[in-house]
């Protein structure tokens, strides 16, 4: 039986974004139940037995990080969500929030409930135009309704929710990043601890949480625990620390695809179904190379190389959960953004692309990421340009290597994250690449000056 | 005389209660200012400045950390138009689509048409892969776009 889709059920219904037509599908319910019945910290105990884990690339478990809030504190905590979606090649966030606000902002609801916030600032990326006009809509019609600001349900909650648009800048996703530039700084992530539940927005505790996890803990208090629990993937008996990855997750297809969409599926489909099923297979009858399983941060995967342990089968059969792309050299799971890779492009092109992003992307703030995204856009550069080194591919994954919070060398992530594609697609491509090298064939995008920056 | 208008002015004061800090107000009016001035000249920074108790090093610190807003000297063209070269866009003919857009305009990515209709712009990716390659015209995603559908879409905005 196909999956029956939860937090796109809306999606495609005309005026899905209107508050009526939310309201008459059961909409608000949730939270009025909540806010009249239950005890903020009842709220907290169902989304953390949920088990439901971030959706924004971390996967850090949503209700545990809510009780890292200081106890009986006086307030204000503040809710900070986090839509600035500018992890390449994602657009779930898009959707939700263009199409289905109210299910967001009912979640952003249960949360404030749930932490004790009467402020949620709601931090989109400029880009997203449409979705800032249709949330602040939808925030308008609720204030209109009594469902925002003072007394809500008539049950002394109280909720603003203020929407603050960003300015074109992937380091604003950077929860610490996102502050500072909530606060109006420059979006220099900061060093941590703290976290920003001990001290976050304008120095107060704070919780970040991602559009589609809030969109999850509507679903998970509407229809409880055993629903969420009864999608996905239980904790790996052999690993101690995982936590699971219950649930449904939005997939949203890109590349090389005949069908670039987002679906939702019950957490860990493979990433061969997830192409060839859902999205089509790979365009113009060629076959997949490369894909990229979860925004550029989280590397590639080599469709053609066999699975350790697994007879007959390759990375293209890996479980999109959060434990399968880390099987396979990857970062994670990130956020589920599947780029298909065909054939028949050169994996130089593609690296020296995914490099001139992170170098055009780092803040600047710690030299080895500042400098080390600017070698790695250099070298690729030369790379595609007929004029790499045969010293050149060692360096690159040595740099690669060596920026980042793993290593303990930059203050953030993206470092991490502008290392391990790089990483991944030497290692696993090194004869593309050293082909390359040896023939010193141009890529057909070399003349290209006007991007050079 | 300033180059803000008290109606502006106005507005950018009204953002000043939804935040515990004025400081916080300062993404907001330089979005309001770059939009209708479609650039953020000095004065103006230094009226943002007065307007949220900052110095207006403080409002120039933030500014100038976002390359998307343009400063003294630099304006924008009356439509904005940026054209995403992510790797998804990529994939689907980005490049090529850039290449076509800056002959058509007769301009290079970050410059702006001698009528002062269009600046074209590179774009990271803007979260509109499922229509790749993808352009944004101010805040609007237009997607699927074909050499033919960017020169409809170029012809739209010199003739707006
Ligand atoms: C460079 C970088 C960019 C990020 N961009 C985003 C983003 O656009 N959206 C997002 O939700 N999380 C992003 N994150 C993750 C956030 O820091 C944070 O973990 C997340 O918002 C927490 O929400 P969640 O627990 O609900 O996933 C980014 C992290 C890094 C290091
Ligand atoms: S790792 Fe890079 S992006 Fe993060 S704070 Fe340091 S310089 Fe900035
Ligand atoms: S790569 Fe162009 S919209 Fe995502």
């Amino acid at each position: 039986m196909p999956y029956e889709p939860v937090l796109l059920a809306r999606i495609g219904k005309p005026d899905s974004a209107k508050l009526e037509g939310y309201r008459a599908d059961g909409g608000y319910a949730t939270a009025e139940r909540a806010v009249k019945e239950m005890k903020p910290e009842q709220v907290v105990t169902q989304v953390k037995d949920s088990g439901l884990r971030g959706r924004g690339g971390a996967g850090f478990p949503c209700g545990l990080k809510w009780t890292f809030l200081p106890k009986d504190h006086p307030g204000p905590i503040y809710l900070c969500v986090n839509a600035d979606e500018s992890e390449p090649c994602t657009y779930n966030n898009r959707i939700l929030m263009e199409k289905d606000p109210h299910q967001v902002l009912e979640g952003i609801m249960l949360a404030c409930f749930a932490i004790k916030s009467k402020k949620a600032f709601f931090y989109i990326r400029y880009e997203y135009g449409d979705a800032f006009r249709a949330v602040q809509g939808a925030v308008d019609d609720l204030y209109a309704a009594g469902l925002l600001g003072t007394n809500i349900f008539g049950s002394g909650f109280d909720l603003d929710v203020v929407v603050h648009r960003g300015a074109g800048a992937y380091i604003c996703g950077e929860e610490t990043g996102l502050i500072e530039s909530l606060e109006g700084k420059r979006a220099w992530p900061r060093i941590k601890p703290p976290f920003p539940a001990i001290e976050g927005a304008f120095r107060k505790p704070t919780i970040v949480n991602n559009v589609e996890t809030l969109s999850c803990v509507t679903q998970i208090m509407r229809r409880g625990i055993d629903w969420f629990k009864s999608l996905g993937v239980p904790p790996d008996p052999a690993n101690p620390r995982d936590a699971g990855s219950y649930g449904p997750k939005l997939y949203t297809l890109a590349g090389h695809v005949n069908k670039p969409v987002c679906v939702e599926l019950p957490m860990g489909v493979t990433l061969r179904e997830l192409v060839e099923v859902h999205g089509g297979g790979v365009w113009k009858g060629r076959k997949a190379k490369a894909v990229n399983p979860g925004g550029l941060s989280m590397g590639y995967v080599d469709v053609n190389a066999p699975l350790k342990g697994a007879d007959g089968k390759t990375e293209y059969d890996i479980p999109l959960d959060f434990n399968g792309p880390g099987k396979v050299g990857c970062l994670g799971l990130g956020t589920a953004a599947v780029t298909v890779i065909d054939d028949q492009t050169s994996m130089v092109d593609v690296l020296h692309n995914t490099c001139q992003f992170f170098a055009h992307e780092s803040c600047g703030q710690c030299t080895p990421c500042r400098e080390g995204t600017g070698w790695m856009l250099k070298i690729t550069d030369r790379l595609r340009r007929g004029l790499g080194r045969k010293e050149d591919l060692d360096i690159l994954i040595e740099v690669g290597d060596r920026i980042g919070i793993m290593p303990g060398t930059t203050i953030c992530g993206l470092a991490d994250g502008a290392g391990w594609p790089v990483k991944t697609a030497v290692r696993k491509f090194r004869a593309e690449f050293e082909a390359a090298i040896k023939s010193g064939e141009k890529s057909k995008y070399a003349k290209s000056l006007a991007m050079a920056h | 005389m300033g180059v803000l208008t008290e109606d502006q002015k106005n507005r950018i004061r009204a953002y000043i209660p939804k935040y515990p800090r004025k400081q916080a107000v300062t993404l907001p009016a330089l979005h309001l200012v770059h939009d209708e001035l479609r650039t953020v000249p000095n004065e103006a920074i230094v009226e943002i400045a007065e307007l949220l108790d900052l110095h207006p090093s403080e409002v120039q610190d933030t500014m100038t950390f976002y390359a998307f807003f343009k400063g003294e000297g630099q304006k924008n063209g009356a439509t904005r138009l940026w054209v995403c070269r992510g790797l998804a866009c990529m994939l689907r003919g980005a490049y090529e689509l850039i290449e076509h857009c800056e002959h058509k305009l007769g301009v290079h990515c970050g410059e702006t048409t001698a009528d002062g209709r269009i600046t074209l712009e590179f774009a990271e990716c803007i979260g509109a892969c499922d229509g790749a390659p993808a352009c944004l015209k101010e805040d609007v995603h237009v997607m699927d776009v074909t050499p033919e559908k960017a020169d409809q879409l170029i012809e739209e905005l010199r003739a707006k």
